[in-house]
């Protein structure tokens, strides 16, 4: 009765996760989708506890553990995700990806251990016993826990470069080294496939099963597999850690369906390969929106910057604007249009754009916005954080009707973007960010821009943008030079 | 070659619940704006957390005196329940700001 009742938790846990995405990629129904999912998941995990019977038949143990570390990991996790800023939030989700990672990553250990110890001392003495290591089963625990600590190590490492805390880290051969840990894990892993348990027929072991797999040997897996994961992230450029972080997210829901696997699970099953499957194609579409393939953003690392850095330094001076002019300016347009990037974000700046729109609608003046499809440090980042604000949805344009709306704008304002609106994905073959769709800015009448210094952006090169001559630069923190500029404007 | 035929032949109906999934995955996301791209991951992030059942099975079926089974198991549930809890929190606080001005 139990377990039927347990099977019918997974079947509509199952359901809800199905439902729970396809609500989850349309904005209106979004929220109640990944209330729906959560609610699934809750089922899954009550029914796990309390029902789920072991092959023995007997109920699961030790519940204070269980629930001690329910406890513990429900707090922390429902603190950090109420307090995090939103402009933390793409570190945040690497974080809890890593942790995801790394839970399957220990259960995978754990079931090694289990599977060894059952098969070193569940023999009688001499007689044969039909106790054997099922390969099957090995091959899936060693895939499980290599998916699940590259994503963990991996994880960790993006969430230190989306805080700045790792810098991009590149040293000769690094490609060969990454494929070489990479081989060495296969054939490991194939290793572990082939071997066969040994019957001792001589000695202290006389006719035990003594299982050839050392646990050494599945100990330096774990380190190449922690190892790969480092090497893995830390030379891709931060500016693609949203890839890399939606790419890693779909390997820990194939590591979680290994899980199922083990366990003949079907709710772990199917959540896991749809989280793989679906971030699969989420990375796919990320990277097509930037107009790059996953194998360059993986393989050719962004940051060339001793090759670029020797051209791009010829240019004229650049202008700047000071506050009060640029008041003027934005006060007397009829059109203006923004557009926000992660230089906004850091500087918590969407409130005080808010209040500018404000401001400037009152003295009939046209705002929009124009959203980089990946502005900020992830896709839809901008959008997140604008809403947050309360700026209306209708007033954020996609890249395409931004484009065609630049030319009759009088005025753009950029604050803190950079890449997004770099011409040189349009005109020089050789940049790095060469073919990526960008906001075409320099179609409007003019442009003031507004950034902490002349530093280049996130992929490390210079912008031609701002030596245009119709191109005037605002120095300073997004948000002291946007409360400057109301206070400038009220006062006009 | 035999040892994966039999392997598929014993975990059929699992094999078939992996393929099925894998195309309702690809069609549940493919027409998705790039609006919701991080939500999305988001939440998806949170529904591979579903790892933490494993983690139960295996802390519940720990033997009692072997600590260092016990406190893997522990560390597995906190991490897990980390991945589910927070994952589902950050993905309702990141919409809450969408629904909210629903035009």
């Amino acid at each position: 009765m139990e377990l039927s009742i347990l099977t019918l938790a997974y079947l509509i846990g199952s359901v809800t996760f199905i439902i729970g995405l396809k609500m989850l990629s349309r904005p209106d129904t979004a929220r109640r989708g990944n209330l729906i999912a959560a609610a699934g998941m809750g089922l899954a995990i009550l029914g796990t506890i309390f029902l789920y019977r072991q092959s023995s038949g007997a109920p699961l143990h030790n519940y204070g553990w269980i629930f001690t570390g329910l406890a513990i990991g429900g707090v922390i996790g429902f603190v950090a995700a109420r307090k995090v800023l939103m402009t933390s939030m793409p570190e945040m989700v690497s974080i809890f990806n890593g942790m995801g990672g790394f839970c399957a990553a220990l259960i995978a250990i754990s079931e090694f251990y289990h599977l060894l110890h059952f098969n070193t001392t569940g023999t009688t003495g001499g007689f044969t016993v039909s106790l054997f290591i099922p390969k099957g089963m090995m091959v899936i625990i060693i895939v499980e826990m290599i998916i699940g600590m590259v994503s963990f190590s991996g994880s960790m490492i993006a969430f230190g470069k989306l805080n700045g805390r790792i810098k991009d880290f590149t040293f000769p051969g690094q490609q060969i080294l990454n494929m070489a840990i990479l081989a060495a894990m296969i054939l490991l892993g194939i290793y572990f496939a082939c071997i066969t348990p040994h019957l001792m027929t001589g000695g202290n072991n006389l006719g035990q099963f003594i299982p050839a797999i050392s646990p050494y040997v599945f100990c330096t897996v774990i380190g190449l597999a922690i190892a790969y994961g480092i090497l893995f992230v830390l030379p891709i450029g931060g500016a693609d850690m949203p890839v890399v972080i939606s790419l890693l997210n779909a390997c820990t829901g194939v590591a979680a369906a290994c899980g199922g696997f083990l366990y003949s699970n079907a709710v772990m099953l199917t959540g896991g390969i749809l989280v793989g499957s679906a971030g699969g194609i989420l990375t796919l579409l990320m990277c097509r929106a930037m107009n790059r393939s996953l194998g360059n953003v993986l393989i050719g690392s962004f940051g060339g910057t001793a090759a670029t850095e020797g051209q791009t330094h010829q240019h004229g001076g650049y202008k700047e604007i000071s506050i009060s002019d640029a008041a003027i300016v934005l006060a007397y347009a009829h059109k203006v249009m923004i557009v926000p990037g992660y230089g906004l974000a850091v500087a918590q700046a969407q409130h005080a754009c808010h209040d500018l729109e404000k401001v400037l609608e009152d003295r009939g003046v046209q705002l929009k916005y124009a959203i980089h499809p990946v502005a900020g440090r992830m896709p839809g980042h901008m959008n997140v954080l604008l809403a947050e604000a309360d700026v209306p949805y209708d007033k954020l344009l996609e890249m395409e009707e931004a484009n065609e709306e630049f030319p009759s704008a009088d005025l753009v304002l950029v604050l803190g973007a950079n890449d997004v609106v770099n011409p040189a994905a349009k005109n020089d073959p050789a940049s790095p960010i060469y073919g990526m769709p960008i906001l075409e800015v320099e179609r409007a009448k003019m442009v003031i821009v507004n950034k902490r210094s002349m530093k280049p952006g996130y992929a490390g090169i210079e912008n031609d943008l701002f030596f245009e001559p119709k191109t005037s630069m605002l120095f300073g923190d997004a948000k002291t030079v946007l409360q400057q500029l109301i206070a400038e404007i009220k006062n006009i | 070659m035999d040892l994966l035929a039999r392997f598929l032949h014993q975990h059929i109906e699992m094999v078939y619940v992996v393929v099925l999934s894998i195309f309702l995955g690809i069609e549940v996301i493919s027409r998705v704006p790039a609006v919701l791209h991080t939500p999305l991951m988001s939440g998806a992030n949170a529904i591979h957390g579903v790892v933490i059942i494993g983690a139960i099975i295996v802390m519940g079926q720990a033997d009692a005196h072997n600590f260092l089974a016990l406190f893997i198991g522990l560390v597995a549930v906190i991490v897990g329940t980390l991945n589910v809890v927070g994952g589902f929190v950050v993905t309702d606080r990141m919409l809450e700001m969408f629904s909210k001005k629903k035009p």
